[in-house]
């Protein structure tokens, strides 16, 4: 039973180390390692949009949030580059939640206009306070990671230290959704005012996981400053909170491993559209129009369906 | 004699802002869906006059007229091939699909005119008017009236006439709607092909004095939406107080305190609406928070 | 539900090794297969084509494109065909990071040209320099290249905004102008161009009486020009590519400002005067790279004769103007063509060590002189300024 339970965490452990057994070359690897700080993010999104039921059109300002602490309070100030990731990791958390206080009192329509003026907010900060960020130039001189004498600054040494971090936070999410807390927010999800009638502070749990998924996007951010160790607003605008809402629903909302696949396929997919070359954006805008009406369960949805068919027996009981 | 440039800037730009956040308004009201391609429309009113005027030589009215058609009938598309199939799905499915749907159109704006941006020339000539001390383009006194014929005529639409009433019916209550003999179908179609049409107009409108580019609509898009909830989402009256706020309101943010923050204090501003007042200014206190 | 997950995954598991294997084996095939790829030198290239930088990246693909096809029609380099494989960034450094690994890794090109944003370079320098390929960028910043010492595999040929900042400023000098308020685009262009003209301001002893920026998207700009008019400047500096300038210029028309109105090297195409209008754009000066004036030039000009060349192909291929950013890629391949040719070999080592020696070497925006101190090339000479006039740019007097 045990080993049941695990299995899917295990299999997805495997990857992790096999990837990079499989693609050795420098490209292969750093196309994995961008997967894997999508993963990140996605989670923490997925967490928010598939469980709780909420939307944010303004994550990739949490992503760009964490990118520049990281990045000022390393190449500024000489910090050790982990002592400054949990500092980002935990000033994210603080504005999160003071931003999620009022904000998650709003629904739907109004929810969405919120996150994205948010959004908006943090990119106009990026590029306006051109002393501490650099400006739209971008910040410049961002170290690589490093551990003791250990320098990361190989992408395979890179991919070591992003699939560690992001096998805990797929860990914790997944404890997170299977626990009491994971049970409110899929209710939440289907039926707010049930749960509001059961005597559940829904209200708290909503800002609870927008400060979970917030802080995700902010370690995402850190690992990608210190990959790339040059970072631009131009990376944390409308147009990548978009991508990354489209990971969630192409992959699947509400399934952990949804949103994973998601954030695979939808990064993989562009290097694969490379050929279309200007028409990319013509198959993305149309993948994402045809996933939502022929598979509104994403990925994950659609492969639940067809194992469903093969067992006669639907196959959703614990949906 | 600033501070009147700065009202009359802010009321010229707010007018045009007032006119898309119509367009929002007339498929929120029909549908209950906000449509993240809005600003898609006005980016085709404006790049398809520019393609009938430049490139196929229309006179410039006909040019205009064609330019809106266009974005109607996208209207109609967008209504047909990506919300009918999925008219009963969540509000996050349906923003998304309107995402995929404007980044669909941009892409394919992109592919068949250009990357440039463009000019119209101006409907009765460019010498600026001047009214105060503060200079205004001719132009805006189109889009101005435009926009408060449109707030009219759009207003009496809804209270006075049959598909007006039905489109309002078949917002609140689709399936009530369906039982009184409403075709909620046809009234969705309808909302969109209308909503495409004003928006297209704000387009084409803007274009002598804004200039366009197949990138444009993103952030009229998000002005004009913004505008709308400010005003109050679903109301005519709201998105001419709403887009006009908003115009006055970044006017004098980028010339009395900073043009580098002025989108920053639009949408800080947009926020504090959302937070302390969702219904809008001129909208009555609905359900809408927990 | 888990058992399905688990069956998910294995598929993917599956579906990645089966891939994975595919693309080895075909790989190898392709190597035993294909020995004439030895006949090709494969160069990269990337560009913003797509996305809100594509002004940059669109013509310098097109002009790359043209480049390769004429080096080909005429017999190729070392006796080889050149093979260009251009990759869109759509402006996002993520893209062009993986993009620059693909051409190195998979592509195996000997040198890349691009990317077309300072953003975009700044992020794929540690991946070129860590690869010893040669990599000659399309973005005018100095923070490209400086300190070389730590560039050594990254080139820039584009104008930079220093020298077209302290040619305005010499003739703000020359006219008695003191105070000038600057009015920028808030991205990577106009940041760079804001940095220098404060930077510059004080050794010229000119005084920035106004700091204004506007969005690339805006669409109105009269609230910054009212508040700069009632600080009464000298004249007015302009910072940004189109849209934005254009709609400032007929802005200052609406609003009846007299100040003279200077803009960037940004404009530098018939567009502008096209979008801004006959009368809005009339009296504007820029200080630009000599294509946008090349009929003008006197025969002297080393560069006239490349330029008309360059203008009437561009002109011929695609129906448009040819503006200064495509010029960046003629002379980003035309420098590494000849480099190729001096080093008589594609070693990343070699073609630096021969681009470091290219001296007096005529190219769309200027001559170049490159040394292992210097990887910019080009001098403040490389700008002149211009003025529009009825609807058309007219070299204006050293």
């Amino acid at each position: 039973m045990r080993l049941k339970r695990y299995a899917d965490i295990l299999i997805f452990a495997l990857l992790l180390i096999a990837y990079p057994l499989i693609i050795t070359d420098n490209y292969g690897l750093n196309v994995g390692i961008f997967a894997l700080e999508n993963i990140i993010t996605v989670t923490g999104l997925n967490l928010l949009m598939g469980y709780a039921g909420q939307i944010s059109l303004g994550h990739a300002g949490f992503v760009g949030l964490g990118a520049y602490i990281s990045a000022i309070l390393t190449a500024t100030y000489h910090w050790n580059c982990w002592l400054a990731m949990i500092t980002a990791f935990v000033l994210v958390g603080i504005v999160a939640f003071f931003v999620a206080l009022p904000t998650l009192k709003l629904r739907g329509h109004y929810l969405a206009m919120a996150t994205l003026g948010l959004g908006m907010i943090l990119y106009i900060f990026f590029s306006q306070l051109v002393d501490i960020t650099g400006g739209p130039s971008g910040f410049v001189g961002i170290p690589y990671m490093r551990f003791g004498s250990l320098t990361f600054s190989s992408y395979s040494t890179i991919y070591v230290v992003t699939a560690m971090i992001t096998f805990v936070i797929i860990w914790l999410s997944k404890n997170l959704a299977s626990f009491k807390a994971g049970r409110i927010f899929r209710a939440i999800h289907q039926d707010e005012e049930a749960v509001v009638a059961l005597g559940v502070n829904t209200y708290h749990y909503k800002v609870l996981v927008f400060v979970v998924s917030a802080v995700f996007a902010s370690i995402a951010g850190s690992l990608y400053a210190h990959t790339v160790i040059f970072i631009s607003p131009a990376s944390f605008g409308f147009k990548r909170s978009i991508q990354l809402v489209t990971m969630v629903m192409v992959g699947g909302m509400g399934n952990i491993w949804g949103g994973v696949t998601g954030a695979i396929f939808l990064t993989y997919l562009p290097e694969f559209l490379r050929i279309f070359e200007d028409y990319d954006i013509i198959v993305y805008g149309s993948l994402l129009i045809l996933v939502i009406i022929f598979m509104p369960g994403g990925i994950a949805g659609a492969v639940e369906d067809i194992y469903g068919k093969f067992k006669n027996t639907g196959g959703r009981e614990d949906r | 004699m600033d501070l009147i440039q700065y009202l009359v800037s802010g009321i010229s730009i707010g007018s045009a802002y007032a006119l898309i956040a119509i367009g929002f308004n007339l498929i929120y009201n029909a549908t209950g869906i906000i449509n993240f391609a809005q600003g898609e429309f006005v980016m085709l009113g404006g790049m398809g006059s520019v393609y009938f005027y430049h490139y196929l030589h229309f006179p410039l009215i006909f040019a205009i007229l064609s330019g809106i058609l266009l974005a109607g009938v996208t209207g109609i598309l967008v209504e047909r091939l990506s919300i009918r199939p999925i008219r009963d799905a969540s509000i996050l499915s349906l923003i998304i699909v309107t995402i995929g749907d404007s980044i669909l159109i941009r892409g394919i704006a992109m592919l068949v005119w250009d990357k440039n941006s463009h000019a119209l020339p101006s409907f009765s000539g460019d010498i600026p008017i001047r009214f105060l001390g503060a200079a205004v383009s001719p132009q805006y006194i189109w889009i101005i009236v435009v926009s408060i014929i449109s707030m009219l005529l759009l207003g009496g639409f809804f209270r006075y006439t049959i598909t007006g009433k039905a489109m309002l019916a078949s917002s609140v209550d689709p399936v009530a709607a369906r039982l009184v003999g409403i075709n909620v179908e046809r009234v969705t179609m309808y909302s969109f092909f209308i909503s495409a049409l004003f928006s297209g107009m704000a387009g084409a409108l803007m274009t002598p004095v804004t200039l366009t580019s197949y990138d444009i609509g993103i952030s009229l898009g998000l002005k004009g939406f913004a505008a709308a909830v400010v005003g109050g989402l679903g109301r005519m009256s709201g998105a001419l107080v709403g887009g006009i706020i908003l115009g006055i309101v970044e006017s004098f943010s980028a010339g009395l305190i900073s043009s580098g923050y002025k989108d920053a204090i639009t949408f800080g501003l947009l926020l504090l609406f959302l937070y302390m007042r969702p219904q809008g200014i001129v909208g009555e206190i609905k359900a809408e928070r927990v | 539900m888990r058992k399905n997950l688990k069956i998910l995954l294995v598929l993917f598991l599956l579906a990645g090794l089966v891939s994975t294997g595919c693309k080895k084996k075909s790989k190898e095939q392709q190597a035993k297969a294909k020995p004439a790829e030895e006949n090709v030198i494969k160069i990269g290239a990337v560009f913003s084509v797509t996305g809100p930088a594509s002004f940059l990246g669109q013509p310098e693909k097109n002009t790359a494109l043209m480049v390769v096809d004429e080096i080909n029609k005429s017999g190729g380099l070392l006796g080889k065909k050149v093979k260009l494989i251009v990759y869109d960034t759509e402006g996002q450094e993520q893209k062009a990071v993986m993009a620059v690994n693909r051409l190195i890794q998979k592509d195996k090109v000997v040198a890349i040209i691009g990317p077309s944003r300072s953003g975009t370079t700044l992020a794929v320098i540690p991946i070129v320099m860590r690869a010893k390929i040669p990599l000659i960028s399309c973005a005018a910043s100095r923070k490209i290249v400086q300190p070389v010492s730590e560039r050594k595999y990254v080139f820039t040929v584009p104008q930079l905004d220093t020298f077209a900042v302290e040619k305005l400023y010499e003739y703000f000098n020359k006219k008695g102008y003191k105070k000038i308020a600057i009015l920028t685009v808030n991205n990577g262009f106009g940041a760079s161009g804001r940095e220098q003209l404060k930077l510059l301001a004080p050794k010229y002893g000119i005084e920035i009486v106004a700091d204004e920026i506007y969005g690339p998207k805006d669409t109105d700009m009269t609230a910054q020009l009212t508040k700069i008019k009632g600080l009464n400047p000298d004249a007015i500096v302009v910072w940004g590519t189109n849209p934005g300038p254009a709609v400032i210029a007929r802005n200052r028309l609406q609003l009846g400002i007299k100040t003279p109105l200077f803009m960037s090297h940004g404009v530098a195409s018939k567009k502008f005067i096209e979008l801004a209008g006959k009368d809005a754009a009339e009296g504007i000066i820029l200080p630009a790279g000599r294509l946008i004036v090349a009929d003008q030039l006197p025969d002297t000009d080393p560069q006239k004769k490349l330029l008309l060349d360059y203008i009437a192909k561009y002109k011929a291929r695609y129906g448009s103007e040819p503006s200064t950013f495509g010029g960046h890629a003629y002379d980003a391949l035309h420098l590494l063509f000849e480099a190729i040719r001096r080093a008589k070999s594609t070693n990343g080592d070699k073609i630096v060590a021969a681009l470091e020696t290219i001296k007096n070497f005529p190219g769309t925006g200027g001559i170049y002189n490159l040394s292992p101190q210097d990887h910019e090339g080009l001098s403040k000479d490389a700008f002149v300024l211009v003025r529009i006039h009825n609807g058309n740019w007219e070299l204006l007097e050293e």
